[in-house]
């Protein structure tokens, strides 16, 4: 496959021209060898329905969500007002993430420091492009038969009420949706949530992605369905830690979408 | 007694259970008032659908639906049967018996309903005593759940079983007096519980009337030793409920509050021609001791039941770790009463030298949460304890520069690299090159 076509910002607005859309990649979606696979998955459908989008490229910057959990409001409003300038300079109307936790705080956190925007998660977009018609998920028998549980994250289940766009696409495979004991309002976190990702776990009898991954495995299933970065990592771990990788994958909605919609350039 | 004697008696004792009951509420009042300010008086509309929700019709309890009907049982009962009192208390002033039986058949209703609620609370709160104490059920436990707050919950459990045991005990008496015609006790209300016990009663008139005297002073006086101890226990939150569903955070979950004060540090680093709208800045960043939390977390911690359903679903308590949502509401409550007490003793500059985070609060417990709001989802009166939680963090952050090391390295990655991680920005694009 070759590289990926498509601009950044700063290169539509030298030719004059403006996104209709935002891509907001994401650190882990930059950086993290296996959820690069999803940020280029979600370029691929973007591509595929001719959605004039563009990222930040190297303009790009950590939301501060970590710090701002973490306590370190300075910090946090130092990224947030400098990725507000550079967004408000460059006009941005409409943003969708990859991760859950950079939605929440550019939904959530940025209109009062002055960046406000349309913010929408990738599995809500890919059910407006079900919805519309734009991609059919035909499925070339991929998923047939096979089990896929859908883990909640925090930050687009509880914290923005989000729980059935990503249910909704699972359902248009011909695979089963599995539901674990603990889901939606009741979902148990991964693990990383809260700068958790960046720190050594606290004393304790289990780690946090070990239990759940236990809820995971508990529905006897093929793929996992993830639509964070920070879940896939958390649970792909669980599972390798459980040695069931070789049965079960974790995988994206974003990579799911791509494989069962067919495209491949 | 002679009657006139009763009668001034029994309005002293309501005077004074009144009395003390206002003083320990205002008490409380005030100490939730030593709270930072927070507008939780927008959204009116909003607010009154969500206690109305929440708190009167306690949409949150179902999740958990045996404990939930017996609960609702209790509650039903305690609200209906408070009719009775009132009509106890005009008794009990002007000396009359049953002021309300000219009602007539509605009192018989009335009087039907409260036995049998009386009898399904009596039900209720022995099957919560057996649930607690013999079935020991995992939520009721914890490092939190020390002597005192264990003991609490019994003591409310046995007494309501003795005040609906009293009030059965003295309409059975009643009954029974009016079957037999005696003067003072005219026929009125029917007893479809307590005219089964009526065999069990003696026959003499004067122990009947001593008997159901006695059952008519418990369970009156017993209301009132409720009541005055209702300020110090859990079970206050049969009233803070109300105001604390109302004061809900309204905003999304996930939406952490806005530190305006930062604002201005920060503009004031970035533009450097920026002036502040307002001088106005902090004492100090976060939370160290519970002055520093805002009202609505104070009145949180008064209103937490102790139930531990947010305990049981914190991930970070099921895998093991300190940290526990219930314990940080107990804490900031047993915080804040002792600040309340050192002001009631030493006035309102007095330092005893002791904040709840450290002396209450570790760090390890909250470094340990997730922020993932399973506690605030699962609270059954829109508790917050993941707002302490961040308060407590901020403090620690900005005020002290102590957290975990690993922490110091996102944030100094943050910072240099705009990342999480050590990755220089000029590689943020790399990921549409190597494609495979
Ligand atoms: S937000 Fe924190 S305290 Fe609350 S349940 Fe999650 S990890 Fe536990
Ligand atoms: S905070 Fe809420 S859920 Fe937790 S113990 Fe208190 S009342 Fe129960």
């Amino acid at each position: 496959m070759a590289d990926f076509t498509f601009p950044t910002v700063a290169e539509l607005i030298a030719k004059g021209e403006t996104p209709d859309l935002l891509f907001w990649v994401g650190c882990a979606g930059s950086f993290d060898e296996r959820s690069q696979k999803t940020t280029r998955a979600i370029c691929q459908i973007l591509t595929h329905v001719n959605i004039k989008f563009a990222v930040l490229g190297t303009e790009e910057s950590c939301t501060g969500d970590p710090a701002k959990r973490a306590g370190n409001e300075f910090l946090f409003q130092m990224q947030a007002l400098t990725n507000i300038d550079i967004l408000n300079n460059y006009q941005i109307k409409k943003i969708v993430t990859a991760c859950p936790h950079c939605f929440n705080t550019l939904k959530n956190e940025y209109p009062e420091l002055g960046g406000i925007y349309e913010v929408i998660h990738h599995t809500q977009l890919i059910q407006e492009l079900i919805d519309s018609g734009k991609i059919t998920l035909k499925d070339g028998g991929h998923f047939k038969g096979k089990r896929i549980t859908y883990h909640d994250p925090c930050y687009l289940g509880r914290a923005n009420n989000v729980y059935e766009a990503p249910r909704h696409i699972l359902e248009q495979l011909d695979g089963e949706l599995v539901e674990m004991k603990r889901c939606k309002q009741n979902g148990l976190c991964c693990g990383a949530g809260g700068a958790q990702m960046f720190k050594e776990p606290e004393q304790g009898t289990k780690d946090i992605n070990m239990e759940r991954t236990s809820d995971a495995l508990d529905t006897k299933p093929d793929i996992i369905a993830v639509g964070c970065p920070f879940c896939m990592t958390m649970l792909r771990d669980g599972v390798k830690l459980s040695h069931q990788e070789q049965s079960v994958e974790v995988l994206d909605i974003a990579e799911l979408t791509l494989n069962a919609a067919g495209i491949t350039h | 007694m002679p009657q006139i004697i009763c009668q001034i008696l029994f309005s002293l004792l309501s005077i004074g259970a009144i009395y003390w009951f206002v003083r320990n509420v205002k008490k409380i009042i005030r100490n939730i008032r030593l709270g930072k300010p927070i507008n939780r008086n927008d959204q009116q509309k909003k607010r009154w659908i969500t206690m109305m929700k929440i708190a009167l019709g306690q949409s949150k309890m179902v999740t958990k639906p045996i404990p939930a009907m017996l609960h609702l049982l209790v509650y039903i009962g305690f609200i209906v049967i408070n009719i009775e009192v009132l009509e106890i208390i005009v008794d009990g002033i002007i000396g009359t018996h049953r002021v309300f039986s000219n009602l007539g058949s509605f009192y018989n209703f009335l009087i039907g309903t409260f036995e049998c609620l009386a009898l399904g609370v009596w039900l209720a709160c022995a099957l919560f005593l057996i649930r607690r104490n013999v079935l020991k059920i995992k939520r009721f436990s914890g490092i939190e759940m020390t002597q005192w707050p264990r003991s609490d919950a019994n003591y409310i459990l046995f007494t309501e079983i003795a005040l609906m045991s009293a009030f059965l005990l003295m309409n059975a008496c009643d009954y029974k007096l009016q079957t037999i015609h005696i003067q003072h006790y005219t026929p009125a209300g029917t007893f479809p519980i307590s005219k089964w016990f009526i065999q069990l009663l003696p026959n003499n008139i004067n122990t009947l009337i001593a008997i159901e005297r006695t059952g008519w002073w418990f369970h009156i006086l017993g209301i009132f030793a409720f009541l005055n101890y209702l300020p110090y226990s859990k079970h206050f939150h049969i009233l803070l409920a109300f105001p604390n569903t109302y004061y809900s955070n309204l905003n999304l979950k996930g939406q952490f509050s806005n530190m305006t004060s930062v604002t201005n540090e920060v503009k004031a680093i970035l533009y450097p021609n920026f002036t502040p709208s307002s001088t106005n800045t902090a004492e100090h960043f976060g939370a160290k001791d519970v002055q520093d939390l805002n009202w609505k977390s104070l009145m949180d911690a008064y209103t937490c039941t102790e139930c531990g359903r947010c305990t049981s679903v914190c991930p970070a308590n099921q895998t093991g770790k300190k940290l526990s949502p219930r314990k940080i509401m107990m804490d900031t409550r047993d915080r804040l009463n002792e600040v309340g007490k050192n002001i009631d003793k030493h006035g309102t500059d007095f330092q005893d030298g002791k904040s709840l985070l450290d002396n209450y609060i570790s760090r390890e417990e909250i470094w340990a949460c997730t922020t993932c709001n399973a506690c605030t989802q699962i609270c059954p009166v829109n508790i917050d304890p993941l707002s302490i939680i961040v308060e407590l963090r901020r403090y620690a952050v900005m005020e002290e520069s102590q957290v975990p090391h690993s922490l110091n390295a996102l944030f100094n990655n943050i910072e240099n690299n705009g990342a999480p991680w050590k990755y220089a920005p000029s590689e943020r694009l790399n990921w549409a090159k190597n494609s495979q």
